[in-house]
């Protein structure tokens, strides 16, 4: 349940964020910390958890990209 | 962190042949995460990992599930849930079950679309079933702030909040040094270090004389940390591996909302009873807005069910007489079953066998 994902803040309005992740758009709360468009952010249940450093969340981001595109290949691969 | 330093940390965990230590995630996200990356197959045989009580679904009594049952059945009256826990049965039913007979039960994903719910319905009250650690326990709280600023006045919580600190007391003491539930070091809880500060388990640390290492939750870097903690036996220190998330002393945003909402309280634990001061409730100012959560403390297990074994780490989860033959996922009996996160869920699902 603590589970949270590294996002990009596209804009901030009010008390929430409009947070990119590889694509899908989400508003989350901003409450627990201050955050503007650009920072990447983890999110854990509909809340900005905390700012990231911009290189550990690309690296972060890479991983979570690698296992996407092998869950895909695999998907293909037991499809075919 | 580099290939070759991963290889080097492979190399070390596969190989490593000193004395059997035990080691225990807290965290259920870490379970997961370490099913996910079949990190049991790359450890030494000498090495053993052991799920601890970190998942709420699976330690949250069936007291607490029987309520939110009733009030899902009371008319004018909505229950709203993360996923996981509507498949888990109190003494009778789960959520799903009182759903299927017509109650109203509504899943998400955050909290906070409880507030649009209660927008739109005026007249219904909404009532999140508000399980979890210190890293959601914010997120409610904040979500109680939203809704006094929307002056939503139809939304509580039924609390079942918990914090790691005393249970992982409890869990300490109920290990005896040669007995099975033993424990040789932590692998303390990233994201709720991301809230606490990784302090507080220096402390745990220096009390218990046991190493705990903050992780994060992808496969290296879970590697990394198992690795730190069994170079690190015998030695009651805490390091921090989650550095990108984690500072000493937390988020101070997220504290003080806590300290303003909730207090200290005793909980209920599956498997381990009433622990002092293991968990949160809302404060006598905002009791208004709690559903009904003191007193749900009884606990009513399936009949052979050992998950009260399993989560203390007594036994592994295969040697639960039910798993696998009459509880599976699909049909589960116990909480750590039921849940993602849940220990006999993730053995299951990745074939582990020790």
């Amino acid at each position: 349940m603590c589970v949270a994902y590294p996002g990009t803040v596209l804009a901030v309005k009010d008390r929430t964020a409009l947070i990119d992740f590889s694509g899908t758009r989400v508003e989350a709360l901003t409450g627990l910390v201050r955050t503007k468009p650009g920072d990447r952010v983890l999110v854990h249940a509909g809340c900005v958890l905390q700012v990231l450093p911009p290189e550990e969340a690309d690296e972060m981001q890479s991983l979570f990209d690698e296992i996407a595109s092998l869950s895909e290949e695999d998907m293909k691969e037991t499809a075919g | 962190m580099n290939r070759n330093d991963l290889e080097q940390v492979r190399t070390f965990l596969h190989e490593y042949d000193g004395p059997e230590i035990r080691l225990m995630e807290v965290c259920g996200t870490h379970t997961a995460s370490i099913a996910k990356n079949g990190i049991p197959a790359l450890l030494s045989p000498a090495i053993h990992l052991i799920s601890g009580p970190g998942c709420p679904v699976c330690v949250t009594v069936t007291d607490y599930i029987d309520r939110l049952v009733s009030l899902s059945r009371t008319p004018g009256t909505a229950v709203v849930s993360f996923g996981d826990l509507l498949r888990v049965r109190g003494s009778r039913l789960s959520l799903a079950d009182a759903r299927a007979d017509g109650a109203d039960v509504r899943m998400v994903y955050a909290p906070m679309q409880m507030l649009d719910f209660a927008a739109r319905e005026p007249d219904r009250t909404f009532v999140f079933a508000a399980v979890g650690f210190e890293t959601t326990a914010p997120v409610y709280a904040l979500t109680l702030e939203e809704a006094a600023r929307r002056e939503l006045r139809n939304v509580k919580l039924l609390t079942s909040l918990k914090t790691m600190p005393e249970v992982i007391r409890a869990v300490v003491r109920a290990g005896t040094p040669d007995g099975r539930g033993r424990i040789d070091g932590f692998l303390a809880p990233g994201h709720v270090c991301a809230v606490t500060g990784s302090n507080e388990y220096q402390e745990l640390a220096e009390e218990t004389g046991l190493p705990f290492v903050v992780s994060g939750f992808t496969g290296p870097q879970l590697l990394a940390s198992i690795a730190a903690l069994v170079k690190l036996q015998g030695r009651g220190t805490c390091l921090n591996f989650y550095p990108e998330v984690v500072t000493g002393t937390g988020n101070a945003e997220a504290k003080a909302l806590c300290r303003k909402y909730y207090e200290p309280c005793d909980a209920s634990w599956r498997g381990l009873g009433s622990i002092p001061r293991s968990g949160l409730r809302l404060r006598e100012e905002y009791r208004t807005l709690d559903a009904g959560s003191s007193g749900l403390d009884g606990d009513h297990a399936a009949r052979g069910c050992e998950c009260a074994k399993v989560l203390t780490g007594q036994i592994m989860p295969v040697e639960c007489p039910l798993f696998g033959r009459i509880c599976t996922p699909q049909y589960p009996n116990g909480a750590c079953m039921v849940s993602q996160e849940g220990s006999c869920y993730n053995w299951y699902i990745s074939g582990r066998t020790r």
